[in-house]
Parts: structure tokens; C-alpha cells; sequence
């Protein structure tokens, strides 16, 4: 798993839930999403990626992460 | 000529919902008020003898031989063109009317062949039919006169031919090309006596714009126009209704056999998807069922440079089952995963998702809709609650206004589209989205009111515009809106779209269609009448393809477009089965009918069915899986029916993830590229060669069936059975109807599926429950899905794919007619008279900017590799968009596509892609190396065969 291959997707999707006005509808938004349609090896990958800094990823997709300490689908 | 299992009632039925009663041979009948005598006739069981009529078209009245009395009126009225009316007495035989007929048959057959003893037709023939029925004995006028009899056949199509001598003028094929097919390829040239059918401009048939669909064959009533595989071969000896492999409008068919050898497929007018009609695939393209390239034995192989090794069923399945059990107890159970096929039935995607779930025990099942249709499946969920399309076909005859997107249906849905065109000749109102100027923006009798030019990656743009205007004239349905949609979401949408930066001026520069343009056709969609979206994967295969299709669903809920007839979104299916793979859970986050696999009720609810635990996680994507082999997590893969070495964008990255693979097992019918490199190769069967089921872009659910034996002995759910028992899990069918019977138990939109009921009822469309036992034909009538519609916000986001100076060309990628997809399939027949090589479609004014001429090599560019095609400089581009077709894989078209991709599901973006052209004169280097390793691979199965037959 290219490191930048998924921040490039995360950024992506937080694109699209960056027309949400309300920031906490758009962050809950990006975390569902990857919650829902990436697969554990990927999730696992870009977490550790955030825990060393997160270089690239976008400040709501960032918030997202940090709310996915549970991978269980709300 | 027609199919001799079909019933022909002269002239087709009367839409009427009144009815009227009159008396036909002294029977009293009733039939729906505008229908013909002939017909009505014919509903008794009283066949008025004819010649030119036919109830795919409109009675003609030309052949005189079809003449009744009715009381009271003078004459003889033709019976197909006379309608009933109530109280009417009509004879339909008298001795003068039989002296009538006679002398119109002799008519005929002084200027006919007398050979019909050697006559392909024999057996089959109208005119043969009706000179019996009439009682033609001699004809007084001699056969020495003026005649036809030596003209010249027409054999260019490869499909079948045209023989002037045998041609009674009926007009029949000329009306079925106008009215059933829509492409006016056909006329009757000269006057009188000199009167002959003639294709285009008097050239011949396979030069005209004759598309070989096959109506004008079915519809002639000699051997005039007759299949060459009948002539070959002669006349079936029985029939077997099934369902076409090809695109997704998923056709129905007889399959015209002798013995367990197809002689001809001919459309089923009772088909509900096709009523009797085709294309040139389906009707034609069949060939390569039987073709010398099928493989028919299991091979094995160490390495992907070994020599393949044929062994028994038993020996490979089991050599496949250690493999995959030795990297599982290796390197994880999330090592391995499974590929299935939009080619594939409903019940071998199931066993596949079964086989990944249930025995390998993780969710890493992917479908080819990922790389097609995945964006419909999130987006129309998201919004209206579930993946499908919201009408069936016929729904397009209500439809006032008909907005095209992305999509090219005369080429890739051609029998839907002669639907669609049907309607638009009777004066529906045709908005088209699209780069190219595809067919269906203008050909005869059909013009679209608005061609929004627009440039490839700005289909979100474009929407917003249209609903741009659609909020701030004040032309939402709001009435609709108030009682149907969540009011939070559509508040918000409509002050997202309201924005200045999504006006049509705004967007000019981004999309490059004019303003006004997009106006016009936001007021008439909007204010039109019924509107209806259809779109294919000019909308999907983008970066931004979940919210484009977001977006459409937005348009048709802000207009009060959704949930009646006339109206809906319509996602056209690439392939036959694109709907079913996906309603059979093969996405790796979903279970049969669309539930994720977190659902704990669901997982439990298939775990208990299947006895095992289940796993919670969302498995990968194809495309995941590629990184994850080449990070080297993923060790295994079972392929079936897809070919994702061709098919799948960046040939090159795809083929380094296959390479990576410890074992790669490939179920197909062909050596195709991804078997190259495959250490197991499962020989598969084709839709002729099994029991099952397909499910149209119209959630139509139709019976495929079996009319020859497997050639490899195994049908494909058999072989995916065998597998899941080699690896130790208790898998026992013994037909599909089994299978069907557990996906019926196990979701509920399917609960009221099974084989019977598709006996009984030819086909039906889910949902099918307690709710609807005989299907869905329209969706949301009174509520969606989901409950309220939602409408989602659609940022235009620009794709990252950005033409610069030195890629300043966008490319475009689509299919044409008579090939399919990766054309594993066309390219194993008689099509390749159309289309035998990709070619790359360039405007005059880049072609000449580059010296590039129609016909040249051209070096095509792009940030991911490098391809050559020959040119086709044509106006259909507009300057700055190329295009190009995918089906032959030595053209490499998807070695310049890159790896960008649909933020919400990875659909790649085949559509665009940028790149600069250049003159040259030889292959490209990708394309040197990928003859040697073919050329090579080849060698190794020939081997292999040779080394069998010792």
C-alpha cells in the first residue's frame, strides 16, 4: 500500500465532504467512509502514517482519522 | 425469416384499453379497440393468409393477399390495415376471395425461383407457406417473361446474404430497418418493375450504414435475406430460449439448434427487454463459443515461464486448493481473494462471493463493476437508497424529455437505443451530454434539441449548472420535493447549487459549453413534460463519477423526474450481468443484496446459512488488491471470467501486481491476457454451455440455459464448487436452481425469486417479494428506498489528470458496436469486418497541427506509458479530446490510462487521461514486449496441447 496512493484517496474524500458546511457532519462523513470501503491493511497503514505526522493529509480528513479509533461501522 | 417458435399476429397489438366485439367467421371476438382484423383474426386462431405483413412493423397493405368481405361494405379491404370495429362481420374466406389470392400468389412466383428443393428457406418460408395455403397449382403466365431471376447476391455480410432474384418487394425489411431498428439503412430503389431493396446509396451491405442487427433478415418473408449459418447448415430442428452475453440489456433469444449445435439465435418477441429485437453481437456474434481458441482441459504450472501442464479437473483443483491453503497458513487469512464477472451468472457470482466468504473467510471479493458501474451502486444508495436503476426499457415510450450522459447507446446498448430512438421519432425531446458527437446527437429522423459539448472531467460542473438554473428560475417541483425528500438535505443543496460559482456563465470556461446552451437545457428538462436521465460510463469512470451520478439523482428528485413512467435514472450496464454481480454481493464491503458486512444481523443471517463465522471488515478492491500483492500482503487470486490484465488501467502496474502472486488462478474461456501469467488455468464455459441466470440493466432477471454440454465437461458453478470442496468446505448443489433458491431465502429484494416463476413469467424484476410477487418494473413510487430522497452535495473538484504542455491532449476511452469490451469474445468472429484494430479518433485541426493523416501511426503519450495506433482524423472530436477503443490488446490502450480513480469506489478514470500524439513509425516498446511474452505464452499452451495429444 503506496503511502501516497492513500492519502491521494483520503484527500479525494475529503473533497467531497468538504461541501458539508458543518465541519463535524463533513469529518463524520470522511470516517464512515473509510470505515465502510477500506479494507483493515489500509486503514492500519494510514493511521500509522498519521501517528508519524500525517505529511499531506488534509485537516478534515486528519480529524477523521483521529475519530477512527474504533473500525467498527457506527 | 422469423423464428418458426414465435407466433406472428400480422400487425402489432393496439396499446387501446377499450375494447370492441365483432364477428370473424362466424366466431364472436373481442380485442382492444384499433386492432387490425389480421390480428384480431389471428387471436382466434384464424391465419388470414399474408406476405408483407409482420407485427414487428405497421401494416403496409401492399401484397393484396391478406383480403377480406365484411357485410355490408364493398371491396376487398386489406385485413392489416382495416382495424376493427364493433359489430363488423367479417368473412376471411370465400371462393372469390380465394380466386383473388390465388391470382396474387401466381403474380409472385412468375418472377421466382422455382428452386425450392435446394432453397435455404425451405422449410421456412412465407411465400412457399402461402402459395400452399392459397392452393397455387400452375401459373398461367409462364416463367419466360421479365424477371429477376438473374441478379446478383449480395454476400458481403459476413452474417448472411441478399439475394435480388428471391425478393418479392415486400417492404418488409425496409420498415423493420425504419421502425424496429431506426437506422433508414434500407429503401426500394427504382420504380415499377426495377423496384429492388437497396442498402445506403446502392452500395452493399457490409459499405452502407446497415449496422447487421438482423431485423430486416427476421422480417423477410423469403430467402431474400437469409443467415449464412442457415444456408450452411439448414433448418434447426428445435429451440431454446435464453438470454445474450453481451451488453446490459441482457436480450432474449431462441437459440435454433440441431442437436447441441446452434444454427442461428434469433431475438424472442416475447422478450421484455428486446421484444424481438438485436444487435449485431447477439444475433450474430456467437461463434466464438465453439472457436478453435477454447481451451478444454485444466492446466497446471510451478511458474508463469513453465510450460503448462494438462492434467484432470481433480488434479488441478486440488493443486489450486494447496497453493491457496499454504499461503493462507503462510502469510494470513487476508492473503487471498477472488475476482468474479459481469460475464458470469447471478448464481457463479454468488458461489464465488461464497467461495472468498465462506471458505477462504475474509471479504476480499471484488466484481469488474469496480471498474465500471461501482459509482452508480454508492451513489444512487446515497441518495435514493438502493444501487439500481429506478425504470425498465419500456418506460423510455412515456418519456417526453430523454437526457443522455456519458453514455453512447447506439453503440454500446444498440437494442435499448432503437427503443429510444423510437420515441424520439415520435417527437420526445433528445438533450445530449457527451465530448464526441456520438450517433444518437444526430442520425435519421433523430436531432438533439441541446449537445452539451463538454470537456472530459467536467460532468459535475455541467450538473451543477443545470441545477444551477433549475433553482434560481424557480423551476423545482416542490410539491414533489416537500412530500418526498428530506427537507434538511434539500435546503442545503439548493444554496449549494444557487452559488454563483456553479452558474452556467460561471462553469463556461471549465465545461467549454456555452452559458445559454446549458440554460436551455436545464428549462426544457426541467419544464419539458416527463423527463428521463440515462447515462452510462462517461459518468462513472472519473474521479468524480459518485458524485456526478449524486448529482443526476439530484436533478431528477429537485424536478419531480423519479418514481412514475416516463421518467427515472437509468445507469445502461456495460456488461449483461453488471447489475446481478453487484446485487450478489461480489463488492467486498457487501453481502447479497446490498448489506454491509458489518450488519450483524446479516452476517449472521448468511453465517447460520453457510455454517461458519463471518468476517466484519470490508475486504479489498481490485485495485487494492494489486498494491496489496506488490506490497507483498496478497499472495493469491482466483479469477473468473474477467480479464483484468486488459481491461483494468495501467497495464503495466497490473501486470507487476499479477507477477507478484505466489498463485494466480485464471477460469475462463480463452488463454486470456491475465491467464499469461496464471499458474492454474480452470477451463470455463460459455452462456451456451450452462444453466442460470442474468440481470439487466433493468433489474430484469432472465433465465440463461443450456443448450450444449460444457466442452470442458464442467459448467463455471461447478468448477467454483469443486474448488470450495478441494479446499474442505461441504459445497453440494446440483443445480443452479439451488442457488437461486438459497440467494431467494437469504435477501429480501430476491425472496420471491425462482426458477418456476421465471417459467412461468419469461423474466421478472427485483424487487420480488411478498410485496410485488411479480417484480418492480418502476421503483420509488411512492416512497424511496431509504425513505425520503437525499439530495448530496456535489463539489466540482477538478480531476488531477491535467492536460500541460507536454501531455496537452485529453484522451478518452469507449466501446464501438460491433466489438465488446476486451472483445475476448468479438474477436473470435466474423465482427472483426467492422472493426479489426483500435484506432485512435483525432479532430483535423490537432491532426494537422502534428501532421498526422487518417491512416498514420500515431505514438500516443502519457504520464503512465506509451501506445501506437493508427488514425481516424474525424469532426466527432471536438479540438483538444481524442478517443480511442479498448479492444484488442495489442493496442495497449489501457498502457496510457493512469491510476486515478473515483474517490467513493475506484473506478478508475478511464475517460480521461492526457496525452500528446506524435507521428512514428513502429510499436511502441510496451507493445514489442507484450508480442514477444504473448508469442511466448502461446507457445507454452501449444506445447502443452501437442505434448497431450502424444
Amino acid at each position: 500500500m503506496h503511502i501516497e496512493n492513500l492519502v491521494h484517496m483520503l484527500n479525494q474524500i475529503e473533497a467531497f465532504f468538504a461541501a458539508e458546511e458543518d465541519r463535524d457532519v463533513a469529518i463524520e462523513g470522511i470516517r464512515n467512509h473509510v470505515a465502510r470501503f477500506w479494507e483493515k491493511r489500509m486503514r492500519d497503514r494510514i493511521l500509522a502514517h498519521l501517528a508519524a505526522g500525517g505529511e499531506g493529509i488534509g485537516p478534515l480528513a486528519r480529524a477523521a482519522l483521529e475519530h477512527l479509533a474504533q473500525p467498527k461501522v457506527a | 425469416m422469423q423464428s418458426r417458435h414465435d407466433h406472428d399476429f400480422g400487425t402489432p397489438a393496439s396499446p387501446s384499453t377499450e375494447s370492441v366485439t365483432l364477428t370473424i367467421d362466424g366466431m364472436t371476438v373481442t380485442v382492444p379497440a384499433g386492432t387490425s382484423i389480421m390480428r384480431a383474426a389471428a387471436g382466434a386462431g384464424v391465419m388470414v393468409p399474408k406476405l408483407c405483413a409482420t407485427d414487428s412493423v405497421d401494416p403496409f397493405g401492399s401484397c393484396r393477399l391478406c383480403l377480406v368481405e365484411i357485410e355490408g361494405r364493398r371491396g376487398f379491404p386489406a385485413s392489416c390495415t382495416t382495424p376493427c370495429e364493433g359489430g363488423l362481420q367479417v368473412r376471411t374466406q370465400s371462393s372469390k376471395l380465394a380466386e383473388l389470392r390465388k391470382g396474387v400468389m401466381e403474380l409472385y412466383i412468375s418472377d421466382h425461383p422455382l428452386d425450392c428443393l435446394t432453397c435455404a428457406t425451405n422449410g421456412n418460408c412465407e411465400l412457399q407457406d402461402m402459395a400452399g395455403t392459397v392452393g397455387l397449382r400452375e401459373v398461367r403466365y409462364g416463367y419466360e417473361g421479365l424477371n429477376h431471376l438473374g441478379s446478383q447476391k449480395d454476400e458481403s455480410n459476413p452474417y448472411f446474404t441478399y439475394d435480388p432474384s428471391k425478393c418479392i418487394v415486400c417492404s418488409r425489411c425496409v420498415r423493420a430497418c425504419e421502425e424496429v431498428q431506426g437506422t433508414f439503412a434500407l429503401t426500394i430503389d427504382g420504380r415499377g418493375f426495377e423496384s429492388r431493396v437497396a442498402a445506403g446509396a446502392n452500395e452493399n451491405f457490409l459499405d452502407s450504414e446497415c449496422v447487421s442487427c438482423g431485423a430486416c433478415v427476421q422480417a423477410c418473408p423469403t430467402a431474400t435475406l437469409a443467415e449464412k449459418s442457415i444456408i450452411q447448415m439448414g433448418q434447426p430442428d428445435h429451440s431454446v430460449v435464453t438470454t445474450c452475453a453481451y451488453c446490459g440489456v441482457g436480450c432474449s433469444f431462441h437459440a435454433e439448434m440441431q442437436g447441441d449445435r446452434v444454427v442461428r439465435m434469433v431475438p424472442w418477441k416475447d422478450g421484455k427487454a428486446n421484444h424481438g429485437h438485436s444487435c449485431v453481437k447477439g444475433r450474430f456474434a456467437w461463434g466464438y463459443a465453439t472457436h478453435p481458441d477454447r481451451i478444454t482441459k485444466p492446466m497446471i504450472r510451478e511458474r508463469i515461464t513453465d510450460p503448462w501442464q494438462e492434467v484432470s479437473w481433480d488434479e488441478a483443483l486440488q493443486y489450486a486448493a494447496r497453493r491457496f491453503k499454504a499461503i493462507q497458513e503462510q502469510h494470513g487469512r487476508e492473503s487471498i481473494g477472488g475476482i468474479t464477472s459481469s460475464r458470469c451468472t447471478n448464481e457463479e457470482t454468488y458461489l464465488v462471493q461464497k467461495l472468498v466468504r465462506a471458505v477462504f473467510n475474509n471479504n476480499n471479493v471484488d466484481t469488474c463493476a469496480r471498474v465500471c458501474h461501482s459509482p452508480t451502486g454508492y451513489g444512487l444508495k446515497y441518495t435514493l437508497g438502493e444501487s439500481a436503476g429506478t425504470q425498465d426499457f419500456d418506460s423510455v415510450l412515456e418519456s417526453d424529455v430523454i437526457m443522455v450522459i456519458g453514455a453512447n447507446p447506439t453503440d454500446g446498448h444498440p437494442v435499448f437505443a432503437s427503443l429510444m430512438k423510437k420515441r424520439l421519432r415520435q417527437g420526445a425531446r433528445l438533450i445530449v451530454v457527451d465530448p464526441r458527437q456520438t450517433d444518437i446527437v444526430r442520425s435519421a429522423h433523430v436531432e438533439a434539441q441541446h449537445h452539451l459539448k463538454l470537456r472530459p472531467g467536467t460532468n459535475v460542473a455541467i450538473v451543477n449548472a443545470l441545477a444551477h438554473v433549475i433553482v434560481t428560475e424557480g423551476l423545482v417541483d416542490e410539491a414533489f420535493v416537500a412530500e418526498r425528500c428530506e427537507p434538511a438535505s434539500f435546503d442545503k443543496w439548493r444554496a449549494f447549487v444557487a452559488r454563483e460559482n456553479n452558474s452556467p456563465e460561471a462553469l463556461e470556461a471549465i465545461t467549454g459549453v456555452p452559458a445559454d446552451e446549458v440554460r436551455q437545457a436545464a428549462r426544457l428538462f426541467a419544464t419539458g413534460g416527463n423527463a428521463a436521465i440515462y447515462y452510462g460510463l462517461g459518468v462513472t469512470e472519473h474521479a468524480q463519477g459518485s458524485t456526478t451520478v449524486i448529482g443526476i439523482a439530484n436533478l431528477a428528485m429537485a424536478t419531480g423526474n423519479i418514481g412514475r413512467r416516463g421518467v427515472g435514472v437509468n445507469p445502461l450496464r456495460g456488461q449483461n450481468n453488471v447489475q446481478g454481480s453487484c446485487d450478489m454481493g461480489s463488492f467486498p464491503h457487501e453481502l447479497p443484496g446490498y448489506r454491509h458486512v458489518s450488519d450483524d444481523t446479516a452476517r449472521a443471517l448468511f453465517g447460520k446459512e453457510w455454517g461458519v463465522t463471518l468476517q466484519e471488515e470490508p475486504g479489498l478492491r481490485i485495485p487494492n488488491m494489486f498494491e496489496a500483492a506488490l506490497d507483498g500482503s496478497f499472495k493469491g487470486l482466483y479469477v473468473e471470467g474477467e480479464d483484468i490484465v486488459q481491461s483494468d488501467p495501467n497495464t503495466q502496474h497490473v501486470i507487476a501486481a499479477m507477477e507478484s502472486l505466489e498463485c494466480l488462478v485464471v477460469q475462463d474461456i480463452f488463454l486470456n491476457e491475465t491467464a499469461m501469467y496464471a499458474h492454474v488455468f480452470l477451463p470455463g464455459s460459455s452462456f451456451l454451455e450452462k444453466d442460470g441466470t442474468f440481470t439487466n440493466a433493468e433489474r430484469r432477471i432472465s433465465r440463461v440455459r443450456k443448450v450444449m454440454p460444457p466442452l470442458a465437461g464442467k459448467a463455471d458453478w461447478e468448477v467454483t464448487q469443486a474448488l470450495a470442496q478441494a479446499m474442505g468446505y461441504d459445497m453440494n448443489y446440483q443445480h443452479p436452481s439451488e442457488i437461486m433458491d438459497e440467494i431467494a431465502r437469504l435477501t429480501p429484494t430476491f425472496h420471491g425469486v425462482s426458477y418456476d416463476k421465471l417459467e412461468r413469467l419469461g423474466s421478472v424484476q427485483w424487487p420480488c417479494n411478498d410485496e410485488a410477487p411479480e417484480g418492480t418494473p418502476t421503483m420509488h413510487i411512492d416512497e424511496f428506498v431509504r425513505g425520503k430522497g437525499y439530495f448530496g452535495l456535489t463539489e466540482y473538484v477538478p480531476t488531477d489528470e491535467k492536460v500541460t504542455r507536454k501531455f496537452p491532449l485529453l484522451l478518452t476511452t469507449g466501446r464501438i458496436l460491433s466489438q465488446y469490451n476486451v472483445g475476448a469474445q468479438t474477436r473470435r468472429t466474423a465482427n472483426n469486418a467492422w472493426h479489426s484494430e483500435d484506432r485512435i479518433e483525432i479532430h483535423p485541426h490537432d491532426a494537422e497541427e502534428r501532421g498526422i493523416a487518417d491512416g498514420d501511426w500515431v505514438g500516443i503519450t502519457s504520464r503512465a506509458g506509451q501506445t501506437v495506433l493508427r488514425a481516424t482524423v474525424s469532426q466527432r472530436m471536438q479540438p483538444g479530446v481524442v478517443y480511442t477503443t479498448f479492444h484488442f490488446p495489442e493496442s495497449g490502450a489501457n498502457v496510457i490510462t493512469t491510476d486515478n480513480s473515483d474517490w467513493a469506489t475506484n473506478c478508475p478514470e478511464y475517460k480521461v487521461t492526457a496525452v500528446q500524439l506524435t507521428r512514428v513509425s513502429q510499436p511502441s516498446e510496451w507493445q514489442a514486449n507484450y508480442k514477444r511474452f504473448a508469442s511466448q505464452q502461446i507457445g507454452l499452451l501449444k506445447a502443452a496441447e501437442a505434448r497431450a495429444k502424444v
